[in-house]
């Protein structure tokens, strides 16, 4: 199988990180907080953990990334709008997906943009906000001995965090600070999953074709399971994985997932707070 | 803007009468092409190919990135002076002696090409590559008016005799093994017998192309770039068909889009640099011709006589728009299909557009109108690879997400684009108006997410599109906010 050129980082250029934090606030994005609360509780557990205060604000819904994405800018902005107060004081707000945390980076200026002092509000807090994975290694410096076995796994970046945050390195380096873990890179690891959002509900065709292709060459690492950062192309990739093992008739699944944070806090000595997605 | 075009083509449609493919059957289309193993197989082949040679020719990302800013801002310079260039490169082309033609519709610009044939008794035109051609059904137009045009281009020659029309900008037989091009030169070439080797087929096309050139009257092309300045037509090719179609028939025919136009000779050099190296992964194409004008009293070839004809078909809908104007950036090299997930599933005939891929998802709308084109942006996952290599960067994720709020939202006065509205529907949008309210509002919010997780039970198992290939979803018992709270 022939591999395909990687692409490194964002298009987007290098940013700077601030100091260590007092706290932060945690922005779970509306698919953790309904669909994979573990994820989000074991990424605040991260945090705490390197003693960091987790601000959780109750107020928070959705970034707004699915009506913007979709072509209805202005439901998409109601949304956003809302969301604007959350974040009162200083601290940075650490993201657990990639693409939320595009949107808000990247999008919610944009969204915004005909209100000049909504605007500016959505550019600071553009500023202060973090993918998880970025946060811990640029921020944090997580660096804790790995207790786990052997095991290796295939590291899934979706394209948001790829193209939008530059993530796909620091997902790398957090698994490279693993003393246990190999990585293995999987063929056309830089291609999207096929999830895109309603783009899977659209065009079931292509988006299976996509996400099939996706968990043969995840499947193909021999690797005993995928780690990701979103849990959009989390549940992508497992729900779809879940349906080539129920229809062979496989009890066991055969590409397990998680998200990097429940990885992470399982691999480092923590207790993870639920099970498997 | 032309209601022209759209009946069938390519993929089972091969064989009828080349026009385009209603894009409203996209879905069907694109449900067969997906189900194509052998399609599946060779594009994906096809494609890793043309990555790699890419990706080998930017081993320094600094130096990718600085010469795609340059490209850039060589491109929206250009277009920031289009009206003023247009003009400036037709005064310096009539200087030269070259006869400038403009039409704004396909029909306007094969009526000009029409006229021009039949005023010199034209029976054969011999074809360069030229998309612009395509575009406007060229060879349709002269046979239908009793005049024969030939592609040129290998590649196009047997898209050509295959009834079909290309399934990739640069790469217009990409789709064809060479086992199927042997059958088509058996069967469509007198005095040939079957064989599969493929440096033979090249020869069989060269020596038949070779008498064409001789006996057409008309030589066709495209432009790369168009330099105002100084009145040149720049036409980038590998085969040199491209010169033979410029230089050996006594009258030369040259078309391209308005937006191709630079100001300056030195702005020719880093887009082509950028164009070869994005679309084929070449240092530099085997050929660039750089005509400014025909034949001059001593030389030894050339035309007696050159036109050009700068098409519009809707270009300057999207240039009126500031956004939609960077669609006008591309240079044409492909990148975005060779890059593009969904291109290499389905292969360009799905798309039942002249141009396929993400450029064809953002350019076709003003060429067609939405009415036809409106599903097209909504076939994209917005992963971004089209635009992180797009040699001129144009933000193509940010430009689809655009159409389809152009295709959503209620018809109105003062559209940006034809079929504004053409892919409204009254539940969709009632669905979002009621999504943004629950998401707006925290308090609703959080009684609807309460209600999801508490109801679990009740999630539907089949979710459409989702569950077609994948266990259904369920929101978890308990939300990420009960657990905080309950630790705490």
């Amino acid at each position: 199988m022939s591999k395909t050129p990687q692409t490194a980082g964002a298009s987007h250029g290098a940013r700077s990180y601030p100091p260590r934090p007092e706290a932060v606030y945690f922005y779970a994005t509306c698919l953790v907080d309904m669909f994979v609360p573990e994820a989000g509780m074991d990424a605040i557990t991260l945090l705490e953990r390197e003693g960091v205060r987790v601000i959780f604000p109750d107020n928070q819904t959705c970034c707004g990334q699915p009506a913007y994405t979709s072509g209805f800018p202005d439901e998409a902005r109601q949304v956003v709008e809302s969301q604007l107060d959350l974040f009162p004081g200083d601290y940075p707000i650490v993201v657990p997906s990639g693409s939320c945390g595009g949107m808000i980076r990247w999008n919610w200026e944009k969204v915004v943009a005909n209100d000049p002092a909504l605007k500016a509000r959505a550019a600071a807090i553009a500023e202060r906000t973090f993918e998880l994975a970025e946060f811990l290694v640029h921020v944090l410096d997580f660096k804790r001995p790995d207790q786990g076995p052997a095991l290796t796994v295939a590291l899934h970046t979706s394209c948001s965090a790829r193209r939008e945050m530059g993530t796909l390195l620091v997902g790398r380096e957090l698994l490279a600070r693993l003393g246990n873990v190999t990585l293995a890179i999987h063929d056309h690891e830089s291609e999207c999953c096929g999830f895109g959002g309603t783009f899977s509900l659209k065009h079931p065709d292509v988006s299976t074709a996509m996400v099939s292709d996706k968990v043969a060459s995840l499947k193909a690492t021999g690797a005993g399971q995928m780690v990701t950062a979103d849990c959009g192309c989390m549940l992508n990739i497992t729900r779809r994985a879940a349906r080539e093992d129920l229809d062979a008739g496989r009890a066991a699944p055969s590409l397990p997932g998680e998200h990097l944070a429940t990885f992470l806090l399982k691999r480092t000595g923590g207790k993870p707070s639920g099970e498997h997605a | 803007m032309s209601a022209h075009q759209q009946t069938s083509t390519g993929g089972k449609d091969a064989g009828k009468p080349i026009a385009f493919v209603s894009a409203q059957a996209l879905r069907e289309r694109m449900h067969d092409a997906v189900n194509d193993p052998h399609l599946r197989q060779s594009f994906r082949g096809a494609m890793d190919f043309l990555m790699a040679k890419r990706a080998a020719q930017f081993p320094d990302t600094d130096e990718l990135d600085s010469l795609r800013s340059l490209s850039e801002a060589i491109r929206q310079y250009s277009l920031s002076k289009l009206p003023d260039l247009l003009e400036q490169l037709e005064a310096n082309l009539t200087h030269n002696g070259v006869q400038v033609h403009w039409a704004e519709t396909p029909d306007e610009a094969n009526a000009i090409m029409l006229g021009i044939a039949q005023r010199h008794a034209a029976k054969l035109i011999v074809k360069g590559k030229s998309m612009v051609s395509e575009e406007i059904e060229f060879n349709h137009a002269m046979e239908a008016a009793g005049v024969g045009a030939l592609e040129s281009d290998m590649g196009e020659y047997i898209v050509q005799l295959a009834g079909e029309k290309p399934s990739h900008i640069i790469m217009p037989a990409i789709h064809q093994t060479k086992q199927q091009i042997a059958k088509l030169f058996a069967e469509h070439i007198p005095g040939v017998s079957y064989t599969d080797n493929v440096d033979a087929l090249i020869q069989i096309g060269r020596r038949v192309l070779r008498e064409k050139f001789e006996i057409a009257d008309i030589g066709l092309s495209g432009v790369n770039f168009a330099v105002a300045e100084t009145g040149t037509l720049c036409l980038v090719e590998n085969e040199g068909n491209g010169r033979m179609c410029t230089t050996v028939p006594k009258v030369h025919i040259a078309i391209t889009g308005i937006e191709k136009v630079v100001e300056k000779l030195e702005h020719v050099a880093p887009l082509f640099s950028i164009l070869t190296r994005s679309a084929t992964g070449q240092a530099v194409s085997t050929y660039f011709n750089m005509i400014s004008g025909p034949r001059r009293g001593e030389d030894k070839d050339g035309p007696e006589e050159v036109h050009l004809v700068l098409l519009d078909n809707g270009r300057s809908q999207a240039y009126a728009d500031e956004q939609l104007r960077k669609t006008l950036q591309c240079i044409r090299c492909g990148a975005c299909m060779n890059h593009c997930p969904v291109y290499t599933r389905i292969g360009g005939h799905a798309y039942g557009t002249t141009y396929p891929g993400p450029i064809g998802k953002i350019v076709s709308p003003h060429m067609m109108g939405l009415e036809q084109t409106h599903l097209l942006p909504t076939a994209s996952s917005l992963c971004g690879a089209c635009g992180e290599v797009c040699p001129v960067k144009i933000p193509i994720p940010e430009l689809l997400i655009r159409l389809r709020g152009e295709a959503n939202s209620e018809p109105h006065a003062n559209p940006a684009m034809v079929g504004q509205g053409a892919g409204h529907n009254a539940l969709t949008s009632f669905v979002w108006r009621m999504w943004a309210r629950v998401h707006a509002r925290p308090g609703s919010y959080r009684a609807f997410s309460w209600l999801a997780t508490r109801f679990r039970a009740f999630t539907p198992k089949r979710q459409g599109g989702w569950t077609a290939a994948r266990t259904p979803l369920q929101p978890a018992p308990r939300r990420l906010r009960d657990m905080v709270k309950d630790r705490r």
